[in-house]
């Protein structure tokens, strides 16, 4: 017997039940058709294992999957692959974001691999938020691939069992494949038809960013729903407390991609107590977006407030009727 | 230039004209090309094409031009070169998240697409970007490739079968090839040995 084989229990190659594509639990609920929630997880600035355990225990009481960021907002952090290979250990559930902003095609798809093999069911395809928003704006931008075509690359890889050199791969990977999407933001009108490219691409879920603009949004869900994506696609809906009038303000001007309407920002300044009135706006955003059809779940995002996550997801009342013990664990 | 470039969007649909009249010559062209041969005319085509595409679209020569599929707005502008549509850090009004004073080039590009008259091609995913073919003319390789395929469809008209059953040609070419059959796949006598 060979004695460097590591005696763990990491999820082995077996048969799949028909019907589903990479056995996460995520794609499980989803595909149940149950509210499903996801929750950013904060990655520490650390080498301790325990860091991540710790990061991940409040989250995972309520989530259905944690997303491991990929540098977000191009600041260095522990790495997605990294966070997700010691959770999945550990029994959860995770989504690997892949930003194509740090690394080019060899490396993507070969980490891909490595991902996979560690037990990764579900992955998020991103662009990539530019160098110079991070805290070294002196690297080189990357960019080989797009998160369009990092998806049909994936896809391919899973599907048809290539690199995109056509190279065989042996034991192609199973994933459940995410891509992000903003619904809140311009070009508004073209949101829905950049949804489905991703679609086209090869997305079986979406993760949208945070969503405060409910007559934006709705606008947005009509147009998906005209367009038939809702039946093609499960979507995820990005929300999250705000701890802070100012916070709120800063986010707004110095992370791309955010909106704020100034109703939300005049309700956090008249609050007695900001913090709780980020999270009650939250929660109030979180039924009101159950109520949508064609939305599929939630995304948390709660970045510095992770002590909120399990309340908010609990007082919202989505989990109603679903087990919580058993969340987050494959 | 950033105005110039505007401008081509905003007469995406006269480029696009102009574009396809420019492609149907450079297709007519494939047998002169040939004859010459494709590597001598390349740096001579290439500086041509790099002249004209810099002034009007700021082309950046990546060699697999997609224009009239991005709205007559080059996605080699994007900060992030973008192939398929807007990040999602565009910033209110339309602009860049990178370069906050330019406007986003994929927002032109939809602007540009819904002035044209195929206004679809947009929706296409398209492949990343063979670094290899940086500096190289698009024009020609355009050409080669489209004569290729027109060849084809040429030949299709050739053989009896293919000319009878010229639906089946598109959907199942197997059954009714053209390119020429190795001997080993006709013979069944050459295949047994």
């Amino acid at each position: 017997m060979n004695t460097y084989l590591p005696n763990d229990d990491l999820p082995k190659h077996e048969p799949l039940e028909p019907g589903l594509i990479s056995g996460s639990r995520l794609e499980r609920v989803l595909k149940a058709g149950k509210f499903a929630v996801t929750a950013e997880l904060n990655p520490p600035d650390s080498a301790d294992p325990d860091d991540v355990y710790e990061a991940a225990r409040p989250l995972g009481e309520v989530a259905d999957a944690l997303n491991a960021t990929d540098a977000s907002g191009a600041n260095c952090h522990m790495s997605s692959i990294g966070i997700c290979s010691l959770l999945t250990r550990a029994g959860y559930g995770t989504v690997y974001q892949i930003s194509c902003r740090d690394r080019n095609r060899i490396a993507i798809q070969g980490d891909v691999l490595g991902a996979a093999a560690m037990g990764v069911r579900n992955v998020l395809c991103l662009t990539g938020d530019g160098v110079g928003a991070g805290d070294q704006p002196g690297a080189k931008p990357v960019f080989d691939f797009d998160s369009l075509s990092l998806l049909r690359t994936i896809r391919t890889m899973r599907d048809d069992g290539v690199f995109l050199s056509g190279r065989k791969i042996k034991t192609p990977p199973r994933l459940f494949l995410g891509a992000a999407e903003n619904p809140c933001i311009e070009p508004h009108d073209w949101r829905p038809i950049r949804l489905g490219k991703k679609i086209d691409a090869g997305a079986d879920f979406i993760q949208t960013n945070y969503v405060f603009d409910m007559p934006v949004f709705e606008n947005f869900m009509r147009r998906v729903r005209d367009l038939g994506f809702d039946k093609r696609v499960f979507i995820l809906v990005g929300v999250g407390p705000l701890a802070s009038a100012k916070a709120a303000r800063w986010m707004r001007s110095n992370v791309p991609g955010i909106h704020i309407p100034d109703s939300v920002i005049d309700r956090m300044e008249k609050a007695k107590k900001p913090a709780e009135e980020g999270k009650r706006i939250c929660i109030e955003l979180i039924q009101q977006i159950r109520g949508i059809e064609g939305v599929s779940g939630i995304h948390v995002m709660a970045y510095r407030r992770e002590h909120q996550v399990s309340e908010i997801v609990l007082e919202s009342g989505i989990l109603k009727g679903r087990a919580v013990s058993d969340k987050a664990r494959l | 230039m950033y105005r110039i470039r505007l401008f081509s969007v905003r007469h995406a649909r006269a480029f696009e004209w102009i574009y396809k009249r420019v492609e149907n010559m450079m297709v007519l062209m494939d047998p002169v090309f040939a004859k010459i041969g494709y590597n001598r005319v390349e740096k001579p085509i290439a500086l041509l094409e790099r002249g004209v595409k810099g002034l009007l679209f700021d082309c950046q020569m990546c060699g697999q031009c997609v224009l009239s599929s991005t709205g007559m707005s080059c996605p080699m502008n994007c900060p992030k070169q973008l192939r398929n549509g807007p990040c999602g850090g565009v910033r209110p009004g339309g602009y860049c998240e990178v370069k906050p004073q330019m406007k986003c080039v994929w927002c032109q590009a939809w602007e540009g697409a819904d002035r044209m008259r195929e206004n679809t091609r947009i929706h296409d995913v398209l492949p990343p970007v063979d670094r290899r073919l940086q500096g190289s003319s698009s024009w020609l390789r355009v050409s080669r490739e489209k004569a290729a395929e027109l060849r084809e469809s040429r030949n299709a008209g050739k053989t009896a079968v293919a000319k009878a059953f010229s639906e089946a040609r598109k959907i199942e070419p197997a059954t009714a090839p053209l390119v020429p059959e190795p001997k080993n796949a006709v013979d069944r006598e050459v295949r047994k040995t």
